[in-house]
């Protein structure tokens, strides 16, 4: 394929471009088309010791478009996308899906979503999911130097032994999407992001180093924590690695901070997604109905939810009062396919529920789907979840802790041994050691192993630490039976 | 970079003229927009310009569901003063919003202007792979009748072969760099992959195996020893073996790694701790170690962007320079460190060529090309003899490495018990986990079966990934921990 480029028409508007894609698919002959057209704006500062070491200011566009053929035996369905909004790139973008289309099998499952489930996302609808607040945009750019600025100085300033960073980050971003197809669907929303961080480096006497980081993040500036609490936090998670050692193989009851229990408890989610359950290529496959996991795990997904966030403590901006509502960072008024998000009870005291399905993967199995689809610019919509918690338990972390004679607290995992086709688990990991129900010292060059469908039923504390800093929150975790390999 | 004047290979003069004939660009135009990147005094810019069209197709259930096209076309404008980047890019290559982007990237710097763009200097380039890229409808029919093949293949390796899918992607990135420093060069890449995936199901156990291969190839090249049946065997292969591995050994104990993709073991160990902008900052674990004892002295590691056809080879990085074998360890002495135009500039030594980016929307850093181990003289079979009880792993899911404290993990996706001398019970993943200025150290012997891998590696850092490759002749660690469950 080669192509030329004329300078883009800028006028054009999002929608209409979508708009567009779609009407000159169906003349083209598609029985279907489904279009979505991205525009966004992002700005990032890396500063480091105290000096602007990158600097970015951007914004970009770009539509995908999915075409739909008729044919005897279901559908025939290929896709496009491109950056080049010109005439001729749109032109390329419809030629071409309209001839893979030509190449492509007739799949009786494919298809967009009957038109009776589609969302009907009214203006009213969007703005009370609370995606977008334009503070984001109007923080000037020194101020954001400023705060990632202030917020590695905090980090520097917490202990002689840091001395160094890998430095701090200051990005703001916003998104305009939207969603067009054949069947009466068209949604439009914007999102705002805005987010600081920061890694500083301790080092210890003999000269070994160790780094961490952490970070605030919000839809709105509003939210955001103090640069300072933030850097302060970060030397603390650096310092207390310090002086990191191994143990030695043995089986014993292994915590994971809420960092880490997102991640090992989010497999779940994905163990019920619809795409691998209808391959068998999931531990839970066939399981509909049946206990997975222990009856103190209830896991949900809800892409609808919408906190109501304080403006109290120590934020970014001091003096605050009242609330604000904020939709979450998986938050969104329609999923992949055009169907409204919704809250899903998965794993319910440890029954699996209900699967992640989009329309695709609930037509092959037989199920509705539960508005799970995920859609990027290019490609048929995946599986995504929006946000997701575990329930939580009454336990604080300290109890949880003060119960483990001998023990690891895990605080980081490394590499990718997770396979959730049989379960099998094992990951380098890096924490502190409990001894005697307190956390003693750091431990590194460790590995964890054990199998998921053991872990899930021997999950034997869970804490009251539920906070949602992602779009997913799982609080402090206990599992037993897992196998430490060290020295 | 040579200023003497030459005349271009034809070839070279065909990467940029496709620019200009299909972007309307113009010479005159680059030096408007460097001019107006260093107006408010910058030390350098340099301008990006990237066009990328990708092909994926898929073969899934015996069905071709996949059939994707995308393009991506853009410029990114950078201007360095001392350490300080500023960035900007465009999707909209109107010289006007050239312009407006190299002004915003010009804002990193304040003050006058103080450095001229020097005249533009063509280098002459290698050829280390084919100009043609394949998205003709004549070679989309050859490509579906290549994954129909592996398809086939894959099914017919085993019955307990529940599932299959195979995919071919490619794509074709044009790349013209010009910069104030006269750096003027231009290339095209192609890049092709072959993907497998299968589901091995018996009474008991359900298993996946995965294999793919390619590089910058022409289709030809899946014609060859790389056949889709290659690639689909291997893939079913491995997932019928993990249908009877055992639970992996946990602990410390003998590792002998397998010729080939297991040189990811170097990528993490060693690589990515030599880049050279983690060193300037004093953030890696290998600062301020060259010249000293990394490795045992059996150990050489290179890496090498100038083999042909290579996943990782380049006739130019992204900064225009032309890539090199740099070598890193020489008999377990630290040599180098792999360098682009700021790291090489601020640290006073050699630019390696290691200048690469994801995309013109991203920054660019030394990176890794192709790195491997050279030949030892050990015969491989003597290596696994000279085992009493250890692990041989043979291959590999992805790696990562906390680059500062030197910690590394990878994953075994194929592996074998070694008792007494012989190679027994394949078994299950497994992590492997270790610090890397020491790991090298404990390699006491080196086989002389020098294997590159099949070209399926993506490395990724700060957020960026790029295409790579590694290797490594067979090697004996005397001491590696695994992170098994089993004794």
């Amino acid at each position: 394929m080669d192509f030329s480029i004329q300078p883009a028409e800028r006028a054009q508007s999002l929608n209409a471009l979508a708009q567009q894609a779609v009407e000159r698919a169906l003349a083209a002959g598609a029985c279907d088309a489904e279009a979505v057209a991205f525009a966004g704006e992002e700005f990032a500062v890396h500063v480091r010791m105290g000096q602007v070491e990158q600097l970015t200011e951007s914004g970009s566009r770009a539509v995908g478009l999915r075409v739909f053929f008729e044919s005897p035996d279901g559908q025939r369905t290929a896709s496009t996308s491109t950056s080049d909004l010109s005439e001729d790139g749109l032109k390329r973008l419809i030629d071409g899906a309209v001839g893979l289309a030509r190449v492509t099998g007739a799949d009786p499952f494919a298809g967009l979503p009957e038109r009776e489930l589609l969302a009907q996302p009214s203006a009213k609808a969007i703005d009370d999911l609370c995606l977008y607040f334009d503070d984001v945009d109007a923080i000037p750019a020194q101020e954001r130097i400023e705060i990632a600025r202030r917020c590695e100085a905090a980090a520097l300033a917490h202990d002689t032994r840091i001395q160094n960073s890998v430095g701090a980050d200051f990005d703001a971003s916003t998104a305009h999407r939207v969603m067009v197809n054949s069947r009466g669907f068209r949604g439009e929303y914007r999102r705002s992001y805005c987010g600081f961080s920061v890694t500083p480096i301790a080092q210890d006497a003999s000269g070994a180093m160790q780094r961490d980081y952490w970070y605030s993040s919000a839809r709105t500036a509003r939210l955001l924590d103090s640069p300072e609490s933030v850097g302060r936090k970060a030397a603390e998670r650096a310092l207390r690695r310090l002086g990191a050692r191994r143990v030695p193989t043995q089986k014993c009851p292994v915590v994971y901070a809420p960092e880490v229990a997102r991640s090992l408890m989010g497999n779940l989610l994905s163990a019920a997604d619809g795409d691998s359950i209808y391959r068998n290529a999931s531990m839970f496959a066939g399981k509909l109905g049946e206990q997975v996991g222990g009856e103190n795990i209830t896991m949900v997904d809800d892409g609808t939810m919408v906190f109501e966030h304080s403006l109290g403590g120590d934020k970014l901006f001091g003096g605050q009062q009242g609330s604000v509502r904020v939709g979450g960072f998986g938050t969104s008024p329609y999923d992949g396919d055009g169907l409204p998000t919704r809250r899903t009870v998965v794993i319910e005291r440890g029954i699996l529920k209900q699967l992640m399905l989009n329309t695709y993967t609930g037509r092959k199995l037989n199920m509705a789907s539960t508005g799970k689809a995920s859609r990027g610019l290019a490609g048929a919509p995946g599986i995504g979840g929006g946000n997701y918690f575990l329930e939580p338990g009454t336990l604080t972390p300290e109890q949880i802790i003060a119960d483990i004679p001998q023990g690891l607290y895990v605080l980081s995992t490394m590499g990718f041994g997770v396979n959730l086709v049989n379960g099998d688990y094992s990951l380098g990991v890096s924490g502190l050691w409990i001894d005697g129900g307190e956390l003693a010292y750091p431990v590194e060059e460790i590995t964890i192993a054990g199998n998921l469908k053991d872990m899930f039923r021997n999950v034997t504390a869970i804490g009251n630490d539920l906070e949602f800093r992602g779009s997913g929150a799982v609080p402090t975790v206990r599992i037993d039976g897992m196998t430490v390999a060290g020295s | 970079m040579a200023a003497a004047p030459h005349t271009p290979a034809p070839e070279v003069l065909d990467h940029k003229r496709w620019f200009f004939s299909h972007l309307g660009l113009t010479e005159r135009l680059f030096e408007r927009c460097l001019g107006e990147a260093l107006s408010a005094g910058g030390d350098f810019a340099d301008l990006y310009f990237e066009a990328v069209t990708s092909t994926s197709l898929g073969i899934d259930e015996g069905i071709l569901k996949t059939a994707a096209q995308g393009i991506s076309v853009g410029c990114g404008i950078r201007v360095l003063s001392g350490e300080r980047t500023g960035f900007a890019y465009t999707d909209d290559l109107s010289p006007e919003r050239l312009l407006k982007a190299a002004r915003t990237a010009a804002l990193i710097a304040s003050g006058p202007q103080t450095q001229r763009v020097e005249g533009f200097r063509e280098a002459h380039t290698p050829q280390l792979y084919p100009i043609a890229g394949f998205s003709s409808d004549a070679e989309l029919s050859t490509k579906i009748a290549l994954i129909e093949r592996a398809d086939k293949a894959a099914r017919a390796f085993d019955p307990r072969i529940t599932q299959v899918r195979a995919g071919l992607n490619d794509e074709l990135r044009r790349i013209l760099i010009a910069a104030s420093d006269g750096t003027y060069a231009a290339d095209t890449q192609p890049l092709a992959r072959f993907n497998v995936f299968v589901i091995a199901k018996d009474s008991q156990n359900t298993a996946r195996g995965t294999s793919g291969g390619g590089g910058r190839v022409t289709l030809d090249f899946f014609d060859g020893d790389k056949s889709p049946e290659h690639f689909a065997r291997e893939a079913a292969r491995t997932a019928i073996l993990q249908l009877g591995a055992v639970a992996a050994p946990a602990g410390e104990m003998e590792v002998v790694l397998g010729p080939g993709w297991p040189g990811v073991l170097l990528h993490e160990a060693v690589g990515h701790g030599l880049e050279a902008d983690f060193n300037r900052k004093k953030t890696s674990a290998f600062s301020g170690l060259i010249g000293q004892q990394v490795a045992s002295s059996k150990v050489t590691v290179v890496d090498n962007g100038t083999i042909a056809g290579r996943r990782g080879s380049l006739n130019v990085d992204d900064e225009g320079n032309a890539t090199q074998e740099t070598v890193l360890i020489e008999n377990g002495i630290l040599r180098g460190y792999l360098s682009d135009k700021l790291s090489s500039k601020l640290m006073g030594m050699p630019n390696t060529g290691s200048g690469r980016r994801e995309s013109y929307q991203a920054i660019p850093m030394p990176r890794m090309t192709n790195t491997y181990m050279l030949n030892g003289e050990d015969d491989p079979g003597d290596i696994i003899k000279s085992v009493k009880r250890g692990l041989y792993a043979v291959n590999f899911g992805g790696g990562q490495v906390d680059i500062t404290n030197g910690k590394f993990v990878f994953s075994a996706s194929e592996a074998y018990l070694i008792e007494d001398g012989k190679v027994t019970a394949p078994v299950k993943g497994a992590t492997l986990v270790g610090n890397g200025p020491e790991a090298l150290k404990h390699v006491s012997m080196v086989g002389n079966d020098l294997a590159l891998d099949e070209g399926i590696g993506t490395c990724g850092k700060a957020g960026q990934s790029v295409p790579v490759g590694v290797g490594m002749p067979t090697i004996k660690l005397d001491r590696m921990t695994v992170g098994g469950t089993g004794h």
